[in-house]
């Protein structure tokens, strides 16, 4: 596998300055956090803010559109139980991911296990446009409301799990998510600033894809970047490190549909 | 380590030039185009002369804005306005955008009429790399007018392997 | 790509006869370059709009070559004069069949 020279650069130069201090991965106080909203140019932020800038609202119509086509062998469509407007969504992604039967899911999971047993319909595609259209649709019914995840009896276990991957190394150049978004969030990496890392956003309209995005692509990403083997799409740790990236942001406004770089 | 440290903090333009010729392979422009004026690529310079023939442009007039630094190349805001009463014996008939360093040169024209009221729009164009954006406009006397704008493109440290 | 997509005009509703009105124009489209290849070195194909025209009353008052170099979901922000009440209709074409139509109806007063 070929290693990106500058990205592998700059992680050498963070590897030698993290050798010469000790490194306590705290936890970021609730008033000092941050949405990586605040570190876009002001051009970007005009882009999210303004519906008529943000290239994000083809995909909230075209998940509107989407929510009231019947289909499935059921032949009826999430507007049939949950109402034309989508209004009845207002809240529902500031919860996922949530244990519904036992069961961790996320709100791409949740969409996907609505289809098979309300309308007996095939699951969606991760990154397909028909399921980034229905998850920015439903997960903008909630923007501006703070995200609702709480540590449970039942998410317990799942919660810690996140928590562990978060903190723990990985990948050839042997970095955890922390030792970046937690120690040196505010800090540069190759001209970039580096940031908290809060998934407020999703799905995001990320200007390096030219497209809408769900928040695993983007952690696969980052896992690419340490050269780590990707969590897959769907799979029960990706669902943990949502769970946990969501509960450290509790609190904080859903801004989706977002504009990240 | 510290020697490690040492050797790559010092040429980060050979670096850069390392990690541009890997993104070669994916179609983005491998020359790291100086942006001196002098060294206009022979594709840039044909485009520029499909457009004004045998007249030479004149500097003036013409406005265009880009942010000199920009994150990601993929989605650049450009405004360009020209001076003009913009009357039906005194308009700006076109305007073409030229990059100096993207694979193709062309990155858009645009056409004006007297019912424009102002020569002016905004974009959002792609910039493959550091480079020198030209606008050269076309008056309905017949003359060149252009203007420039030089940006900073920063790729991005980690890119993305799917 | 599909041969059509989503679009979308924001321009006023109303406005003072010969004042210079802004409209904005944006359309869903990937924009594929044609300078990107897959994983296997393949190219893959230019999928993009090519030409964006304004007419406002059935005269056309605005257009746009489009190349490469534009950025997906292409957005164009461009003035014109608000000479009488009607419909300013915007069109895009583009790579393989590629045809979008959007109008807004304006009043002068």
């Amino acid at each position: 596998m070929k290693t990106s020279p500058l990205c592998k650069q700059w992680l050498y130069v963070l590897f030698a300055i993290m050798i010469a201090q000790s490194v306590f991965a705290a936890e970021i106080a609730k008033v000092n956090r941050q949405s990586s909203y605040q570190l876009m140019t002001a051009e970007n932020q005009a882009m999210q803010d303004d519906p008529n800038l943000n290239p994000a609202l083809f995909w909230v119509m075209d998940g509107h559109s989407l929510w009231k086509e019947k289909t499935g062998n059921k032949n009826v469509s999430c507007a049939s139980c949950h109402g034309d407007s989508g209004k009845k969504m207002s809240g529902v992604a500031t919860q996922f991911p949530k244990i519904l039967r036992g069961k961790l899911r996320t709100l791409e999971g949740q969409i996907n296990q609505c289809r098979a047993s309300q309308q007996d319909a095939s699951a969606l595609a991760y990154e397909s446009k028909e399921l980034l259209a229905l998850t920015t649709f439903v997960a903008s019914q909630s923007k501006g409301m703070p995200i609702a995840i709480q540590e449970t009896p039942l998410n317990t276990k799942d919660l810690q799990q996140g928590k562990q991957f978060f903190n723990e190394r990985m990948g050839q150049l042997n970095l955890s998510c922390a030792q970046c978004h937690q120690d040196r969030a505010g800090l540069k990496l190759g001209g970039s600033l580096i940031p908290q890392g809060h998934p407020t956003a999703y799905p995001i309209y990320r200007i390096e894809w030219q497209t809408m995005g769900s928040l695993q692509r983007r952690l696969r990403n980052c896992m690419s970047g340490v050269r780590a083997k990707q969590f897959e799409y769907g799979s029960t740790e990706m669902a943990q490190l949502e769970l946990y990236l969501m509960w450290r942001a509790r609190g904080m406004p859903l801004e989706t549909p977002g504009v990240r770089p | 380590m510290m020697n490690l440290f040492k050797l790559h903090a010092s040429s980060p333009n050979l670096t850069r030039r390392l990690y541009l010729s890997t993104l070669g392979i994916l179609g983005l422009s491998t020359s790291f185009a100086p942006l001196s004026a002098l060294a206009k690529k022979p594709e840039v310079i044909e485009a520029i002369a499909k457009i004004v023939g045998s007249n030479i442009p004149r500097d003036g007039r013409v406005k265009l804005v880009i942010p000199p630094l920009v994150e990601s190349g993929n989605l650049v805001v450009l405004k360009v306005a020209i001076q003009s009463p913009m009357t039906t014996i005194d308009y700006v008939k076109a305007v073409h955008i030229i990059s100096e360093a993207n694979p193709s040169p062309n990155i858009f024209t645009a056409y004006f009429t007297p019912r424009s009221g102002r020569a002016e729009l905004t974009t959002r164009v792609r910039l493959a790399d550091s480079q020198r954006v030209w606008a050269i406009a076309q008056m309905s006397d017949g003359s060149y007018w252009q203007g420039y704008a030089d940006t900073l493109v920063t790729l991005s440290a980690c890119t993305e392997m799917i | 790509m599909s041969k059509t997509s989503r679009t979308g005009i924001i321009a006023p509703a109303n406005a003072k006869k010969d004042s210079i009105i802004e409209i904005r124009a944006i359309a869903q489209h990937d924009m594929e370059t044609g300078f990107r290849y897959t994983e296997d070195g393949k190219r893959i194909p230019r999928d993009i709009i090519r030409l964006f025209t304004c007419r406002y009353n059935n005269e056309e008052v605005f257009r746009a070559d489009f190349y490469s170099g534009i950025g997906a979901n292409p957005l164009i922000i461009f003035n014109t004069i608000a000479v009488a009440s009607g419909t300013i209709e915007c069109r895009w074409t583009g790579d393989d069949g590629y045809e979008a139509v959007n109008q807004v109806n304006i009043t002068i007063s």
